[in-house]
């Protein structure tokens, strides 16, 4: 079965564990700027909400790539960057309609969520459960997908 | 079924591998006149610099790639085409019959009509080819004259600048890339460029070029002449329409509809060289953009195959990196009639950022020194969410567009 991250803004109290523990796992340094899941504060309602890569099926990202520098996990269904093959060009910040994925630019290249390879540090620093990786059907995934397809640019194909 | 798409392009490359995953036994030929394996010119400014070798450059990485897909390639160039009887033939004289016709000829770099344009010191930056000559002519010390600061022009300053060449850009509109930054971005970019080091002239245009012993003599307007090694032409592109012309639907580019489909049923056309319909206008153009061509090869081959999907159109995009520095631009990012605008300058830090609404609803984009989240731009341009209070809250500070995005996620 496949896993995905499950989020729940509820539990959140936007301690930003998350953000040291991807940025020390994929970056080496705690510095919340390098992670990959992003804690946004909305002040006025006293909400945190974390977010990051949802392994969209669409994969705008990997689409739009022109080295071929992004592919799939088949086991883990993430998507993730190859990086001696990504020439730092961009397309892929753009096409992403979520905004998950980013330029380094100290390194020149993209970075995404790519689940840890199957383990992700977020949701085993998230002292609240407001991050947990469980499996695909329970997460609400489908409708975090929905609400991400909510959009009248899907064609509709019968083939 | 026998599919024949022309053109090795992003376009051309995706329909071909979505021909053979929708149909396992069909026969399809991938025609280019490159003698290259598929490449994309997108990465060749990061060739010029010299982070990857050409093989770095190509679409796909596994070199038996088409091979196992089953997609043979033909290096040649397309002399004709005879609709009636359903061949094309090749540069060669051979002919090759198809059932359904991909055209994915793309663009081609062009020259304006000047004096000596056709000279060997003059250059475009398009092709592999073209890096070739670029790394062979732009070497430290040289003088080098960039004729364009559009797109292309402005993604190769840093490779030229890293090369160590004494650089001079000509541009004739008043800024930076006209036809993707509003004046104030395009302004903040020249700044830039001219405070790492590098000349750019705007509002001036190269008159004339001649030969000056071993190097070039380039006549400009307004300003005093000059001798450089080499003259790199990078003044624009235009869509390949020549297969088409005469028997199929062309204005700028090739005209199709919402099936990708040409005017005649057999034949479809994708990428740069065909007027696909624009998300944000609903009106067809030539984009030009790798995304675009990537939704082009992918609809037009589901169509092709006996699909139905009909393309709701492309959001017009880019994003730029013009010696570190990086912009973006989303849709009508010219804004539109009785909209409303919000923007937030900080030119001290080269951060930029202008929204355009219509209504409620984001419309268009501009963006200069940020790298975070800006995919989300296009997701609530193209989701056509109703911002609803966080209009306002925009309008105030336009920097907040990931958190009005998320806003409709969790609200």
């Amino acid at each position: 079965m496949q896993k995905s991250l499950h989020i729940d803004p509820e539990k959140c109290t936007g301690c930003l564990q998350c953000e040291m523990a991807c940025s020390y796992e994929n970056e080496g340094v705690f510095n919340p700027s390098k992670s990959r899941i992003k804690v946004f504060t909305f002040h006025d309602e006293g909400r945190f909400v974390p977010y990051t890569c949802t392994q969209c099926d669409e994969a705008w990202c990997m689409q739009a790539c022109p080295v071929d520098a992004i592919v799939l996990n088949f086991v883990t269904g993430a998507k993730y960057i190859l990086n001696d093959r990504c020439v730092g060009c961009k397309v892929c910040t753009i096409a992403c309609p979520f905004g998950t994925v980013n330029y380094n630019t100290s390194t020149g290249k993209v970075i995404k969520c790519d689940l840890c390879g199957g383990d992700p540090k977020c949701a085993e620093a998230c002292p609240t459960g407001a991050i947990t990786y469980i499996d695909a059907n329970a997460t609400g995934l489908e409708r975090m997908r929905m609400w991400a397809a909510k959009t009248d640019t899907q064609a509709s194909t019968h083939a | 079924m026998n599919y024949v798409i022309i053109g090795t392009g992003p376009a051309g490359v995706v329909a071909a591998e979505t021909l053979r995953q929708r149909e396992s036994t069909a026969a399809i030929t991938l025609i280019g006149d490159e003698p290259e394996p598929p490449y994309s010119r997108m990465a060749i400014p990061y060739h010029l610099i010299g982070d990857i070798a050409e093989e770095g450059t190509h679409l796909r990485k596994a070199p038996a790639h088409f091979e196992r897909e089953r997609i043979q390639c033909i290096q040649q160039h397309v002399s004709n085409i005879q609709v009636d009887n359903h061949q094309l033939t090749l540069a060669d004289g051979s002919q090759l019959g198809f059932d359904k016709l991909l055209l994915a000829t793309g663009s081609r770099a062009v020259r304006p009509p000047i004096p000596g344009m056709d000279l060997p010191g003059v250059t475009n930056c398009w092709t592999l080819a073209d890096a070739r000559r670029i790394i062979a002519k732009a070497n430290a010390g040289d003088d080098v004259i960039l004729m364009g600061a559009g797109f292309i022009g402005c993604i190769i300053l840093e490779a030229l600048a890293k090369r160590g060449v004494n650089l001079t850009v000509v541009e004739m509109e008043n800024r930076m890339v006209p036809r993707m930054m509003d004046e104030q971005s395009g302004g903040l970019l020249k700044r830039w460029c001219e405070q790492q080091g590098v000349r750019v002239l705007t509002s001036t245009k190269v008159k004339a070029v001649s030969v000056a012993g071993e190097k070039l003599y380039v006549e400009l307007e307004t300003q005093p002449a000059m001798q450089v090694d080499l003259l790199i032409c990078a003044t624009g592109v235009k869509p390949n329409i020549e297969l088409a012309k005469g028997w199929l639907q062309t204005r700028h580019g090739i005209l199709v509809n919402r099936r990708l489909q040409t005017n005649h049923p057999d034949i479809f056309a994708a990428g740069d060289v065909a007027e696909g319909r624009d998300f944000s206008t609903g009106d067809y153009s030539v984009q030009a953009i790798q995304p675009t061509a990537v939704e082009h090869g992918f609809i037009a081959a589901t169509n092709m195959s006996g699909g139905h999907y009909l393309h709701q159109g492309s959001v017009n995009m880019n994003v730029l990196d013009t010696m570190g520095l990086i912009s973006a631009s989303f849709g009508l990012w010219q804004g539109v009639e009785n909209g409303e605008s919000a923007t937030l300058n900080d030119p001290e830090h080269y951060r930029y950022i202008n929204l355009q609404f219509k209504g409620e609803r984001l419309v268009g984009a501009n963006t200069l020194g940020m790298t975070q989240h800006i995919g989300a731009l296009r997701g609530l341009i193209q989701n056509r969410t109703r911002l609803g209070k966080w209009k306002d809250y925009l309008m105030d500070n336009p920097s907040r567009f990931m958190e009005a995005y998320l806003q409709q996620r969790v609200a």
